[in-house]
């Protein structure tokens, strides 16, 4: 997909010399072609990148999901081995997390948070490139990983000691500085996002009043810059005990393999929640613009987004409650889990109240935010299941598990993103996306996903376990629903790259403010925005939200 | 809260190179360890890297003596370096975490509290203690004996304590406007850190040569290594900052009213300060 951007507005391209020390925004002559992007310091364009970026490694990472369902088409081993099966399993994984979804997700950030707080751009602009070109970089090394001798990664996402150190590939070594690399890129975009947020208001937006996608933002970075470092740590030490023989999680030396599985989950729950919290910003957006009535219970979202955050730090260990934890450990674990369904329980409240006598419209932004609601919704109770430690028991590695997350980052957060961009195609582009082909996007995408992944919990109520080539035969046919569904899913997933490449060409032209009930900061520049915005800070006005 | 006077830098050469730079460090170091070759990678990554940090930096420090850097950029400085010394707290929070838990948990049942598992029939000899002298599995040698903490711990402990002291010294000087004190208190920190690095690689020798200290002595070497060893990297990281700003010091560099460089460095070396007083306190005395 060309990346193409918005035509420069001259007037914004005064060339007035740095010398009085004033003249701020010096823009000598742009770089042309590839350098302008290898180069660049623009919040925008560093955004769109971001955004390419991601939805190339969705369809890497889809690709290798597709090779997992057409060996689960049917039982028995058909197409692949069952070593490279673990290896696509492993790498549908990664790429997801950190290469499609979080990175879609910051992309929306660089380009909305400036846009929304009126700043004219990131706090600290340099390192925002810093860390967008850090990504390709790790995830090129993370990919060639499936070309070494003994083949790329095969443990799993969540690459469990001793299977990730004692049994791995010798290509572990390389998976754990990609990651390495992937993590400085996080630190350093969470870093400048917060201090975006905290330093780069309009003069009179009081912290109350900013978007709730930006306050998401904020409780996300957060999260990033206390558990990513974490996650440096814990792959270090494995590659200590790769490497120099240490026996972090090695009990013949005294170490041990629970270990890594606690240090891997406080970073890896929070983690979830990076991957959600910005999705509630955004359909928190979204819900109101297209029902016409300010966000009901604001200020309960803001609290109910850092509840979340901070519960996510105290319940790590409900990933491990067949691992052999104490009693009162596994009772800690419960009881916490069970209570973020109450902070998440306020959000689900507030959207559908602020549907409550709302004038609703359903465009295709609406219809994405709409599914995110019910299915994530979904998603959030066979949480709830998951926490219950003894029934955890029964589904801990079945593909009831793999149901239930998949639905709240497939239709949640991926739904999410899609929203967003639909939402802010017009902002981004000048123009409106194809209405009629993103509703069929929509409604191939919510058949798609709900036929792969509905008849997982089936499945794994049976007893299914995940991360295996070959099954039962009384799976088989979930299985082939589960196939047919991620096929068909997938397949529909190029009708969104059709709509973005025809609203970056071309179509109904949409004015500052695209959507009617739109009430933020970034619909008061034009369409499409120019490349510099908010050179001179806004005047912020207060709705009542 | 903002002026309007933001600066937003023009396109910048040095975030790419810098990408590159670790991404080769990175291969190269993973084809050594691999494969044990590839060292000139290594090296042209080091260099890259470094090299980028110190044009990078210079720009910054040009565009500031330039006066292009408004209070809302020091205010974003502030946040920045705040937000990312949180991030290494962190970092360190992660091998504290293991050391408690190896400490409280995993070695105790080890030696069979709580009836846990199948390690009392893998290995029925073993006696549960800390520092873990003798590890459950006889392949792996544990460390003959450990440090005493009264020793050059405690010398250590003593030079960065002193070395936060000069800091201040030196910082309060130059807000008075004494920019030759606070050059000389800045000489002594920057004397200190290199003290500290010395009797750290003395002890390292020693653990070697002398105690059976190693990576490969079982969970003591591997916590001992991996705490003192990053909070090392971070003395070396932090004396070879305050040596640039001690530099710059020369130079006439930092105002007396607004010197966030300098301020950064100072925020930074009290920090690996704090580390080490936990380090001394969990790695050496209890």
């Amino acid at each position: 997909m060309a990346p193409k951007l918005p035509p420069q507005h001259n007037l914004q391209h005064s060339s007035t010399a740095v010398a009085d020390g004033q003249a701020h925004h010096a823009h000598p002559a742009q770089p042309k072609g590839i350098l302008r992007w290898l180069l660049t310091t623009n919040h925008k364009e560093i955004g769109s990148l971001y955004l390419i970026f991601s939805l190339t490694m969705f369809f890497i990472g889809g690709i290798f999901a597709l090779v997992v369902r057409a060996e689960l088409f049917q039982p028995g081993l058909q197409l692949v081995n069952p070593e490279f099966f673990n290896q696509m399993t492993t790498m549908h994984g990664l790429i997801m997390v950190f290469a499609a979804v979080m990175p879609a997700f910051t992309g929306l950030a660089n380009w909305m948070i400036p846009l929304q707080i009126g700043a004219p751009d990131m706090a600290l602009p340099r390192l925002n490139n810093f860390s967008f070109w850090l990504l390709p970089v790790a995830f090129t090394l993370l990919l060639s990983t499936l070309l070494m001798p003994g083949g790329g990664p095969n443990f799993g996402w969540t690459f469990y000691a001793p299977l990730s150190t004692t049994y791995a590939p010798p290509s572990t070594t390389f998976f754990i500085l990609a990651l390495h690399i992937a993590g400085i890129s996080s630190i350093l975009g969470a870093i400048n996002i917060i201090a975006t947020i905290l330093n780069m208001r309009a003069p009179g937006m009081r912290l109350m009043d900013m978007p709730l996608f930006v306050w998401t933002w904020l409780i996300t970075a957060f999260l990033l810059i206390a558990v990513m470092p974490v996650l440096a740590g814990v792959i270090t030490m494995m590659l200590m005990d790769i490497n120099f023989g240490t026996s972090f999680f090695d009990a013949a030396g005294g170490g041990d393999p629970v270990l890594f599985q606690h240090l891997f989950w406080f970073f890896g729950h929070p983690e979830v929640y990076i991957m959600i919290l910005p999705a509630f910003g955004i359909v928190s957006a979204i819900i109101p613009t297209f029902a016409r009535k300010p966000l009901f219970g604001y200020a309960s979202m803001v609290y109910a987004t850092a509840a979340i955050a901070l519960l996510s730090f105290l319940v790590w260990a409900h990933h491990m409650f067949v691992v052999g934890l104490p009693l009162v450990a596994e009772l800690f674990f419960m009881y916490t889990t069970m209570l973020i369904a109450v902070p998440t329980g306020v959000k689900v409240f507030n959207w559908v109240t602020t549907l409550f006598r709302g004038s609703i419209s359903f465009e295709s932004p609406m219809l994405f935010a709409l599914a995110f609601v019910v299915l994530f919704t979904i998603g959030g109770f066979s949480g709830l299941m998951l926490a219950i430690a003894p029934a955890d028991f029964q589904y801990h590695d079945t593909y009831f598990v793999v149901a239930h997350f998949h639905y709240v980052l497939v239709p949640g957060a991926i739904f999410a993103i899609m929203a967003g961009v639909y939402y802010w195609l017009p902002k981004w582009t000048g123009h409106y996306p194809n209405e009629r082909l993103a509703q069929w996007h929509f409604w191939f995408s919510i058949i798609g996903v709900n036929l792969t992944f509905f008849p997982m919990h089936f499945a794994g109520l049976a007893g299914m376990p995940r991360r295996i080539p070959d099954y039962a035969l009384q799976f088989a046919d979930f299985n082939m629903l589960s196939s047919i569904g991620a096929f068909f899913f997938g397949t529909s997933q190029l009708i969104f790259v059709l709509v973005i490449v025809l609203c970056v060409r071309g179509g109904k032209k949409a004015p500052a403010k695209a959507w009617e009930g739109a009430e933020d900061l970034e619909w008061t520049v034009p369409s499409p925005a120019p490349l510099h915005t908010f050179e001179t800070p806004p005047v912020f006005h207060r709705s009542s939200h | 809260m903002s002026s309007g006077s933001y600066y937003v830098p023009a396109t910048s050469r040095w975030p790419i190179l810098g990408s590159l730079a670790l991404g080769a460090m990175m291969i190269g170091l993973g084809i050594k360890l691999v494969y044990d070759t590839g060292l000139p990678l290594v090296f042209i990554g080091v260099v890259g890297v470094v090299a980028v940090m110190g044009l990078w930096f210079r720009d910054v420090v040009i565009e500031s003596q330039g006066g292009l850097y408004d209070a809302q950029m020091d205010r974003s400085f502030r946040w920045g370096m705040g937000w990312f010394i949180f991030s290494e707290v962190m970092f360190f929070a992660a091998f504290f975490g293991a050391l408690f838990y190896v400490r409280v948990f995993a070695v105790p049942w080890l030696g069979g509290e709580g009836a846990k598992g199948v390690s009392a029939l893998l290995w029925p000899d073993f006696v549960a203690q800390w520092p873990l002298l003798s590890p459950p599995d006889a392949s792996i040698v544990g460390p003959q004996q450990v440090f005493s903490p009264w020793q050059l711990p405690l010398v250590n402990t003593l030079i960065l304590i002193t070395s936060s002291i000069t800091l201040t010294i030196a910082h309060e000087a130059l807000k008075e406007g004494h920019r030759k004190t606070c050059r000389n208190w800045l000489t002594g920190t920057v004397l200190l850190g290199i003290c500290f690095i010395f009797i750290q690689g003395v002890e390292y020798y020693e653990a070697y040569a002398h105690y059976g200290i190693t990576l490969e002595a079982g969970i003591f070497g591997a916590t001992f290594f991996i705490l003192t060893g990053f909070h090392g990297v971070h003395v070396i990281i932090g004396t070879l900052i305050l040596a640039i700003i001690l530099m710059r010091i020369h130079k006439g560099h930092f105002a007396h009213e607004n010197h966030f460089g300098f301020e950064a460095s100072c925020w930074y070396w009290h920090f690996v300060d704090v580390v080490w007083v936990g380090l001394f306190i969990f790695v050496y005395v209890l």
